[in-house]
């Protein structure tokens, strides 16, 4: 966000650095998506903080969409990743496919909520990670705190990634924790094609809670091979036209 | 039976001196293997067995059963026939292993006796005259002893039988006095009252966390597997193995991985010795730290890798890497997380077809409607919910691995990729390919799911 006079720019840092945004020190990773970084508070993800992903509908039980989010995330940073999980389904072609290749993950396959929390913790607290990921069910206010003073410390990005064993469970998402931001992904029908086939697939991606900024929501193309979201085409020439920028003429 | 006759009865026998040095020497080999690979308590038991005490190192390997699965494996394929037995008493192990049925036994806590209880009295380790004699009484089998009165066995036999008995089902303690390779950097402890508390103690595992540092300095060594004994007053020892996935000798860092798990000791009335050994040392020599100043060098991750592989078993913490083979669940393998990722096999999937980021355990079977033998379903039935399917991609087919399994001589599988009008992209199979019977059952199964 740039601001003009530098009095009030010194006083939000300020702010900054009580409130615990961090994204003075550690700086942000955009998504490279000019519509979805102009709205985010920072111009981007910040680094050294934590950040909730969940999917929507039945995706809050599989969570999916919300793996290759966070994949497409993880893989745009540099260095190692530490992924850790309840259930081990996640297919490493498949995280592959979105930019995070095998040498780069560890995973760490633990046996509940609590062991997934203090493995996020230690790996947020050695600064050694690119980002630290977690699927967890329950993330309590306290837990959340402590994974997200962990990761200001260290400039390690924290991920959480919510997944619930039941639909029913997934209310548990309106709950405050000590995130950053909060988003949900979900799947929507992809890109029609001329010919049968599935298109490249496409996203709801929601914005529900953001520090110091607004919520929104936007309709994404998935991540491709080197983990990056991009505006669909027809939905890219309709903000253009709208936001009142750019006029492109059609002959 | 003499050697000739032997050789009578059986032409181009091969004889071979009996050398009873060289077979304890292979024994005590052989121990120190599984020292180092399964607990930290092992001892050879001559002139045929080898005793390990698993308590608190079986869930490093996945469980009592699937310990003792992989050591049967890993013996049979270096060529040793071993029977195995787990009981809750070296002695019942023992009775068991040489006397009970063929193949891997293991006992559940508490039921010795009745196993215990059909086995012939040799099983008892006793002098061949004690078993003579309690044949003549008419005792046959250990269960005709349990429920015997014990004085007149006693005055009869002596204190060995009832000795032998108890120790069988666990009412007496019989410890196994761990062996103790030449060269193995051992440091010792002997308290002059027991301790208890924790922070006490976690002060002496830093005290000889210094002094084994200082021994590997000196021999230029690092720690790759720590063993704590604590041995308590009531002569038992509780054990504490720490394994590390590279060489180490930092004494804040060994210490850290040691404490982190105190909570696991048992100390009971108090611990009179503690015995520090690193059970198995690799050569570290001093490196430079920073090469180049262009580069940057990459992080060690080695610290965070102990610290979570002890806590949560060295299983859990791993890195995937690819396997040649084309049927999915298959295509995977999981390797140590500081491995080196050159793989000899293959480095990397085929990527000509998207793969979904979630694979289920096992895939899950679905009811379905479609056109064989080539068109993707049009409605799919999962968990109690249909689904109609709008777009699909596929068949991508896969053969089974005819050259490694004869079961999957004509198996195929097709997959397709569909989307249903939610936008849920899933995976799903058909076992065979539509049309004859041999390649599978034609039946649908879901396999996973895109993002």
């Amino acid at each position: 966000m740039p601001s003009v006079r530098p009095a009030l720019a010194d006083l939000r840092a300020r702010i900054g650095e009580i409130d615990g945004t961090g994204a003075r020190q550690h700086g942000v990773l955009p998504f490279e998506v000019r519509e979805l970084d102009r709205r985010l508070p920072q111009g981007g993800l910040s680094l050294g903080a934590l950040h909730e992903v969940a999917g929507g509908g039945q995706g809050a039980v599989d969570g999916a969409a919300a793996a290759c989010f966070v994949a497409g995330i993880a893989a745009r940073m540099k260095g190692q990743v530490l992924w850790c999980v309840t259930q081990a389904d996640l297919f490493a072609p498949g995280l592959a496919q979105v930019g995070l290749p095998p040498e780069r993950v560890i995973h760490v396959e633990a046996g509940d909520d609590i062991s997934v929390l203090a493995a996020m913790e230690e790996g947020l607290r050695h600064g050694g990670l690119a980002a630290v990921v977690g699927d967890v069910a329950r993330l309590s206010m306290t837990a959340s705190r402590r994974l997200h003073l962990a990761a200001k410390g260290s400039g390690t990005i924290g991920l959480a990634l919510r997944r619930w064993r039941r639909q029913a469970d997934a209310s548990d998402f309106g709950q405050p924790t000590a995130a950053m931001t909060r988003w949900r992904v979900s799947e929507l029908p992809s890109a029609p094609l001329p010919v049968p086939g599935v298109g490249r697939a496409r996203w709801l991606v929601e914005l529900i809670r953001a520090r110091a900024g607004d919520s929104f929501d936007l309709e994404l193309e998935a991540c491709d091979g080197a983990g990056h979201l991009r505006l669909p085409a027809d939905v890219a020439d309709r903000s253009a036209a709208t936001a009142g920028g750019r006029h492109i003429a059609v002959g | 039976m003499t050697v000739s006759r032997a050789q009578a009865l059986v032409p181009d026998l091969r004889i071979e001196a009996d050398d009873a040095s060289a077979d304890a020497a292979a024994l005590d080999r052989l121990a120190l293997w599984l020292l180092q690979r399964v607990a930290p308590i092992v001892s050879a038991d001559p002139p045929d067995g080898i005793a390990i005490d698993s308590t608190g190192a079986d869930h490093l390997h996945g469980g009592e059963a699937a310990m003792l699965e992989a050591l049967a494996g890993k013996l049979a394929l270096s060529g040793i026939t071993a029977r195995l037995a787990l009981a809750d008493s070296w002695s019942a192990a023992h009775a068991l292993a040489r006397h009970g049925a063929d193949g891997v036994i293991i006992v559940p806590p508490g039921a010795s006796d009745a196993a215990l209880a059909p086995l012939p009295l040799e099983a008892l380790r006793l002098p061949v005259a004690t078993v003579a004699g309690l044949r003549d009484l008419g005792f046959e089998t250990i269960g005709d002893l349990m429920d015997q009165p014990r004085a007149p066995l006693t005055r009869r036999f002596g204190a060995e039988l009832c000795r032998r008995l108890d120790q069988a089902r666990s009412l007496a303690s019989e410890p196994i006095a761990p062996l103790r390779p030449e060269g193995l950097i051992e440091i010792r402890r002997a308290f002059a009252e027991p301790i208890a508390a924790p922070e006490t103690i976690a002060r002496y595992i830093g005290k000889l966390v210094v002094q084994l540092c200082t021994e590997l300095t000196a021999k230029g060594l690092g720690a790759r597997r720590l063993d704590l004994l604590c041995a308590r007053i009531d002569n038992h020892t509780e054990v504490l193995r720490v394994g590390l996935a590279v060489p180490q000798r930092d004494p804040a860092r060994l210490t850290r991985l040691l404490c982190d798990r105190i909570v696991t000791l048992d100390p009971g009335l108090g611990i009179e010795i503690m015995t520090l050994t690193a059970t198995i040392a690799e050569p570290l020599v001093p490196r430079q730290a920073a090469t180049s100043l262009l580069e940057e060098t990459a992080p060690d991750l080695s610290g965070l890798i102990d610290t979570l592989s002890n806590r949560l078993g060295a299983r859990s913490v791993f890195r995937f890497a690819a396997v040649a083979s084309d049927v999915p669940e298959r295509a995977i393998i999981r390797i140590p997380p500081l491995a080196d990722t050159a793989t000899p096999s293959m480095d990397t999937w085929p990527d000509h077809w998207p793969r979904p980021s979630r694979l289920l355990p096992r895939p899950e079977p679905i009811e379905t409607m479609a056109l064989l033998p080539d068109h993707p379903p049009r409605w799919i039935l999962w968990r109690g919910v249909r689904r109609h399917v709008q777009c699909a991609d596929g068949p991508e087919r896969i053969f089974g691995e005819w050259w490694k399994r004869d079961a999957e001589a004509h198996a195929v599988r097709d997959y397709f990729r569909i989307e249903d009008e939610a936008g849920a992209r899933y995976w799903i199979f058909r076992q065979g390919d539509g049309e004859d019977r041999a390649t599978g059952s034609h039946r649908w199964f879901l396999h996973g799911m895109f993002g």
